[in-house]
């Protein structure tokens, strides 16, 4: 299979800062590839380092078969990419936003006028065409920074948090459309903190930490490989969740004690919880659930905040 | 041999497509507001050459050229005020402008990730400016020929040296902007602009200064373009010009490289 990104050994630095260091990368045609992690792990220096506007500090890196620091723009010209902030242009209304654009890339204006209609159909802005930039909601502004990515027909879309700060009803909508772009062969490259976005979006994604790759593979294989088929969510009455944890031992994989619960991950949750009221421990609630990539993530990135 | 000078010269290609397009994104979001702006930097001038030309220019009679020729005030600062507005027309786009759509706006980023590069976007910018100046100086050039302070022909003359003063500032302009990092910093230039519209021999020649401010004086870039517009409106024209236009070429090679630089510097980290 063709790699549209391979990297070796990347590096990207800031001064003494090491914001990247050291991964290996490879996007096949036609995936939905994520990088997730929390804030400061990489993510955003790896997306620019790809979109061929920061120069790698080291490593190797090959975007669509080229050189980045030879064929810049050349790459650029095959990529879409959608910032983590929008970067509209607020003197421009919608439409022109997109004519504009197309017209960086060198489309020919009656070209970039068909285009932007089609794709202002596409995010559903074509009522807002004439529209000013400035009174759009972030969910519509993200969605015309998508339309804008897409305005030279790219091999590879970059989307750098797609959905952070969109309220449940726009995400969604970007979900879908996404999701449309991936079914029409479009190879979409993410980053998120958001675990349900990876799952429903990316077929295999890396998990970043401090600058490097933790974990990588499908969401599913991730979640069996780093955590239980089931979590059981347990929440005692008392003060102290910890006293429970010892009265608690031996029952499955791994027990994760919170200042408001405790996690105990297991392969069968509702035999665990039998086994928890047989020990009668009486939680005040007791709930099962399946184990999601948000586990994974924590069991490998920590709770602790990072910011 | 080949394979040494071909990247070079692929990587050059479609650079001034490139750059036209980012003129175009200037003049597709020209709206009836911009209009006032423009004319205030065009009525500058204007409202100079009226009131001190003409009539401080009436008081002080005529000016004596080193030549020892006689001209009329008004005709001595009118070329100078052709100068100073093509200075400004130039100045206005390439700093506050071009600050706020580098740092606020933004709008650079998006265009970076595009097949768009620092210095495209810089040379665009720069003839965005140019036309800007180049209305500045064509109205203000139909005055002169209207008030009969120089001839048509000598006019027409004077609108390609408006356009080289324009390009050397607007250059110069941009890489300023590159270098400061506040709004506070736009004080500065504006101070620093209007003392190289005060005394850059616009007003009164510099061989009415003692010597070593004159040195100063003539080797601001406003001087030399001043000089230019002045000996193309009122000759004679000499190897003092060929200086003149050489100092602002080379102004504009350095500033428009250094703004280049630094915007990939700074966008592209």
């Amino acid at each position: 299979m063709e790699s549209l990104i391979h990297a070796r050994g990347l590096v990207k630095r800031f001064g003494e800062f090491t914001a990247v260091d050291g991964i290996d990368v490879d996007v096949r045609r036609g995936e939905a590839f994520g990088f997730l992690g929390p804030n400061g792990a990489g993510k955003s220096s790896t997306m620019r380092m790809i979109g061929c506007v920061s120069p790698p500090s080291g490593g190797e890196l090959r975007i669509l078969g080229l050189d980045p620091r030879r064929d810049g723009p050349r790459i650029r010209s095959r990529l879409g990419v959608c910032p983590q902030l929008d970067n509209l242009d607020i003197e421009l209304n919608v439409r022109e936003n997109l004519t504009t654009y197309a017209r960086f890339f060198g489309i020919p204006r009656k070209v970039a006028r068909r285009r932007a209609d089609e794709l202002l159909d596409f995010v559903q802005l074509s009522e807002r065409a004439d529209s000013k930039v400035e009174p759009l909601s972030g969910g519509m502004k993200r969605r015309l920074t998508i339309a804008r990515a897409l305005v030279n027909e790219p091999e590879m879309v970059l989307l750098d948090e797609p959905t952070t700060g969109l309220d449940p009803q726009a995400r969604h909508l970007v979900w879908e459309r996404l999701f449309r772009l991936k079914q029409q062969g479009v190879t979409l490259v993410l980053t998120t903190h958001y675990m349900d976005e990876a799952e429903q979006l990316c077929d295999r994604l890396v998990v970043m930490d401090g600058g490097r790759i933790v974990a990588e593979g499908s969401p599913r294989a991730l979640i069996e490989q780093y955590s239980t088929r089931e979590v059981v969510e347990l929440r005692f009455a008392a003060e102290s969740q910890e006293a429970y944890a010892e009265k608690l031992a031996g029952l499955g994989d791994r027990l994760e004690v919170l200042p408001d619960r405790i996690l105990l991950y297991v392969d069968d949750g509702d035999e665990a919880a039998a086994e928890v009221q047989g020990r009668s421990l009486a939680p005040a609630s007791v709930l099962v659930r399946r184990s999601s990539l948000e586990d994974v993530f924590l069991h490998l990135t920590g709770r602790t905040l990072v910011d | 041999m080949l394979t040494l000078v071909l990247p070079r010269l692929v990587s050059f290609e479609g650079t001034g497509r490139r750059a036209a397009s980012v003129t175009e994104r200037n003049i597709s979001c020209l709206r009836s507001t911009y209009w006032v702006v423009m004319l205030s930097g065009f009525l500058e001038p204007v409202l100079y050459l009226f009131s001190i030309g003409i009539g401080v220019g009436g008081l002080i009679g005529d000016l004596r050229l080193p030549d020892g020729r006689l001209v009329g005030y008004a005709e001595f600062v009118a070329p100078a005020m052709l100068a100073a507005a093509a200075m400004t027309g130039a100045l206005s786009e390439t700093t506050f402008n071009f600050f706020g759509k580098m740092k606020f706006m933004r709008l650079y980023e998006g265009m970076l990730a595009t097949p768009i590069r620092p210095i495209e976007i810089a040379l665009g910018e720069l003839a965005w400016a140019m036309v800007r100046g180049v209305l500045y100086s064509a109205a203000f050039l139909v005055i002169m020929v209207a008030l009969d302070l120089t001839s048509p022909m000598r006019a027409a003359v004077m609108l390609p040296a408006t356009i080289l003063v324009g390009f050397a500032f607007g250059a110069l302009g941009m890489a300023t902007s590159t270098i400061i990092r506040s709004w506070q910093d736009f004080d500065l230039i504006a101070s620093a602009q209007f003392a190289l519209f005060l005394f850059s021999g616009t007003f009164v020649p510099p061989t009415a200064y003692p010597t070593v401010v004159r040195w100063l004086i003539e080797v601001t870039p406003l001087y030399r373009a001043v000089d230019l517009t002045r000996a193309l409106s009122l000759g004679p024209v000499g190897a003092l010009q060929l200086v003149d236009v050489l100092y602002l070429l080379t102004v504009l090679a350095i500033g428009l490289t250094v703004a280049g630089r630094r915007m990939g510097r700074m966008l592209c980290k």
